[in-house]
């Protein structure tokens, strides 16, 4: 029996990486443990090590390839006595081995989401004065002007990782005030490769690698805010934000108020945010509800790149601290960019992503994709779901939802964080309290379930709230089922 | 008491640049120390009263006893350098040069405060002074005032931030964090650790291990103990550690061994601690000591000390006034300052 040696995996979330070398070739005898070639992702290069022992008996992805997804058989390895005559090319080997400029292979990933940016009709949004006096009050308000549509006119396809690179590195080009603190982000060029290049091109003093003491940089990049700079705290992840928290909540959200509005806080703490992949429960949280609870932040959360790129500029630009929630998952998938540099997405607007008359799905970050993929299939089962994107999750765009559930008469709203007290309740609340005569059906929340999250990969799946779940969530409140 | 300048961590051995000499003060210094402490004692002693009559409202703490801390520590610093300190923080203001009538018309809740009204006695901040906060959250200062040593050094202004703390601050895991960073980075901040013997009820030597002074040994920071209640050895010792920092050489810090002779806040007897204990540090009292200074080697005499006194009274009066009289914010008030706008 012939050994299949498959491309393996370097972490959680990755779908693929690059055959960079061959050590062993064709013919060679291999060892358990032996290092029999080395891969490489756009985070790290790492060594493969032969799992059982044998000959290399074919080499099925030669040294210099791209995109080979994982699990792909590489090579296969023969047992004493077998002859390279037994080999039986398993299919799809050869297919795999020959991908080389396919950027979006998210077939790994729970859903694939599009990459179109299909142009749907907007609220115009108005100019509003005092809209935050506005928001404190409760008032609903329509979302500042923003016509999306002359930037797609221009675009480029880029990762929502590279998307956050360039709005940093665009902004820190025009603005020395603006410099990047974290873990990781210098030297290592960034633990999720987001701050890649960034230490190459702005140097030490401006990209700034900090100890493992979250507690004390956030206070210090407080700090410095305060006296005049305006600093991008990268946390490795939204979890160990924990420990920075009370300086998020209580040295910048509340100072300006504190100060009488004399002193504010410039400052953008981002970070991926909810679960990965199969990382347990202590680096899998959703934080969107957590800091949406506190006046004096606002809260952000992209899907897209272009997302990403048009809100990370608008995050910077903002004179208040900005909670910027990513998604690990997003990092490596692809969307088109308008070119323009001046793609500036207001803070404070949702997005429709897709219209349709039957159903508003509510959503923001990765839960986006899933929306649109619950609405693609259920568009074949004759229900028009329209999905909004919140993008910014305080202040939340309530116009745009509203609008919506007026038109559709049903609510389905998604999120990854867990159901007290979430996003979905709040949006419920929001229902209930201005368009309760609207409702043909009581809403519905698709959340994660209540429970930390767990390992095992089944339950994971099980926790997670997944496409399937909105589809049916959608079908319940259009009484389709 | 551990009130000498004998203790004291160098952490860098050939440390021998810094200039040693500190002049006899002239008359004319003396004096204004004094003004300086006088005015802060004034002003504490009428926020109590206001506080007892119900114009001062929440927590209030007082600083007196600890006054020469702050004032000998300002008196050597220069234009431009930044100030943070936690919630005990009026007298901070005071010597930064914030007017005594903003900061007690925030303490009475006032639209004259330095915050509107929106502060309280714990958060007050003056760009324009270089004060950077009051804070409540225990050790929270130390953090921010390391920020704004880094953004000294990251504009190279050539300022120095002093970040204040208590002996019970200076056990917050964040200070360690802090002393790392600024070491690591050379940032250019004074950690002042104002040991006033007690994190609120609990004294220091039932809550911190070893020296409070030697704490920052590990990182290479250089740290001192100073008699807190001599406003000449405060200054002597802020003044090198100053000239040490500003010269590129990274952070120090200074233990200043001082008492407060009012409970933790307004609301708190004291009970921990005995009428023979308070009476002995009274009669170190600051003040005491610099009037007494001055009338043995300059000849002043009481009646002109008197005569400023009367002086800093007056003013203190004034700033009481104001803030009795300084309107609340209107009620539309309520929902400002949350946010900058940005339309």
């Amino acid at each position: 029996m012939t050994i299949q040696v498959l491309m393996p995996a370097l972490s959680p979330t990755m779908t693929e990486g690059n055959l960079a070398k061959w050590i062993k070739k064709e013919g060679d005898s291999v060892e358990s443990g032996d290092v029999i070639a080395e891969i490489e992702t756009d985070k790290a290069t790492m060594e493969v090590e032969a799992v059982d022992d044998g000959i290399i008996g074919k080499i099925l992805v030669e040294e210099g390839t791209q995109n080979v997804s994982v699990n792909s058989p590489i090579a296969v390895l023969l047992e004493d006595g077998e002859s390279a005559d037994s080999i039986v090319i398993p299919s799809g080997a050869e297919e795999s081995s020959q991908i080389t400029d396919i950027q979006d292979s998210s077939t790994a990933v729970a859903d694939a989401p599009s990459t179109q940016n299909d142009i749907v009709s907007q609220p115009a949004g108005a100019h509003v004065k005092n809209r935050d006096v506005l928001y404190a009050q409760g008032v609903v308000i329509e979302p500042p002007v923003f016509d999306e549509a002359p930037f797609m006119a221009a675009t480029e396809t880029m990762t929502v990782r590279v998307a956050l690179k360039n709005a940093m590195s665009e902004e820190m080009r025009e603005d020395d005030d603006i410099y990047m603190m974290g873990e990781e982000i210098a030297e290592y060029n960034g633990a999720y490769k987001v701050t890649e290049g960034m230490l190459d091109e702005f140097g030490a003093r401006r990209v700034i690698d900090t100890p493992i003491t979250e507690h004390g940089f956030a206070g210090l990049a407080v700090g410095s805010a305060m006296n005049g700079l305006k600093p991008i705290v990268e946390f490795m992840t939204f979890n160990f934000a924990m420990q920075a928290i009370d300086h998020i909540i209580n040295s910048a959200a509340k100072t300006l108020y504190m100060a009488g509005g004399q002193l504010g806080c410039p400052i953008v703490f981002r970070g991926p945010n909810g679960s990965a992949s199969r990382v347990g429960a202590q680096h899998s949280q959703c934080y969107a509800s957590w800091y949406a609870h506190v006046p004096g932040l606002k809260v952000v959360s992209p899907w897209s790149a272009a997302d990403a790129k048009g809100l990370m500029k608008a995050a910077i630009r903002d004179p208040n601290p900005i909670i910027f929630l990513e998604n690990e998952l997003m990092y490596g998938q692809s969307f088109e960019v308008p070119t323009d540099p001046d793609y500036v997405i207001p803070i404070g607007r949702a997005k429709i992503e897709r219209e349709g008359s039957d159903v508003t799905i509510v959503a923001f970050s990765i839960m986006v994709g899933r929306a649109l993929e619950a609405a693609e299939k259920l568009a074949e089962q004759g229900i028009e779901a329209e999905v909004i994107n919140l993008r910014t999750i305080r202040p939340l765009d309530r116009f745009t939802i509203l609008e919506s559930v007026k038109k559709t008469n049903r609510i389905v709203s998604c999120e990854e964080g867990f159901p007290f007290a979430g996003i979905g309740a709040e949006i419920a609340a929001l229902i209930g309290e201005h368009a309760f005569d609207y409702l043909d059906a009581p809403l519905k929340r698709v959340t994660a379930a209540d429970v930390p999250l767990p390992y095992a990969a089944g339950l994971e799946k099980l926790a997670l709230p997944q496409t399937e779940q909105i589809i049916h969530a959608a079908k319940e409140v259009c009484y389709a089922d | 008491m551990a009130s000498t300048k004998s203790n004291k961590v160098s952490a860098k051995p050939n440390l021998k640049a810094i200039s040693n000499s500190n002049p006899e003060p002239t008359l004319d210094e003396m004096m204004k120390l004094y003004e300086e402490m006088l005015l802060i004692r004034r002003f504490e002693e009428k926020a109590g009263q206001l506080y007892g009559m119900g114009l001062i409202g929440g927590f209030c703490h007082l600083y007196i006893g600890q006054e020469a801390v702050v004032t000998g520590i300002q008196s050597v610093q220069e234009e431009g350098d930044t100030v943070v300190t936690t919630y005990r923080d009026h007298g901070h203001m005071l010597a930064q040069g914030m007017d005594p009538k903003g900061v007690m018309a925030e303490l009475t809740g006032r639209e004259g405060g330095y915050s509107r009204g929106k502060g309280g006695s714990m958060h007050m901040f003056s760009q324009e002074k270089g004060f950077f906060g009051g804070h409540g959250i225990v050790g929270a200062a130390t953090a921010i005032g390391t920020g704004l040593g880094f953004a000294h050094k990251y504009r190279n202004d050539g300022g120095v931030a002093v970040a204040y703390m208590g002996d019970g601050s200076a056990n917050q895991g964040q200070v360690a964090e802090c002393y790392n960073m600024a070491a690591l980075w050379q940032l250019p901040i004074l950690y002042v650790i104002e040991n006033n013997e007690y994190g609120m009820g609990t004294s220091a030597a039932r809550h911190a291990a070893g020296q409070l002074y030697a704490r920052g040994q590990g990182y290479g920071i250089p740290g001192e103990q100073v008699d807190g209640m001599n406003v000449f050895a405060v200054q002597a010792a802020a003044r090198q550690a100053l000239d040490y920092i500003r010269t590129g050489n990274g952070p120090y810090i200074l233990e200043v061994m001082t008492y407060r002779f009012r409970g933790h806040s307004m609301s708190d007897p004291a009970n921990y601690r005995t009428k023979e204990e308070l009476e002995g540090k009274k009669a170190q009292d600051p003040i005491i000591q610099i009037k007494s200074m001055m009338m043995d080697i300059h000849g002043t005499k009481e009646e002109d000390l008197k005569k400023i006194d009367k002086k800093i009274k007056a003013r203190i009066k004034d700033a009481a006034e104001f803030a009795e009289s300084s309107p609340e914010l209107a009620p539309e008030e309520l929902w400002t300052d949350v946010l900058i706008e940005v339309e």
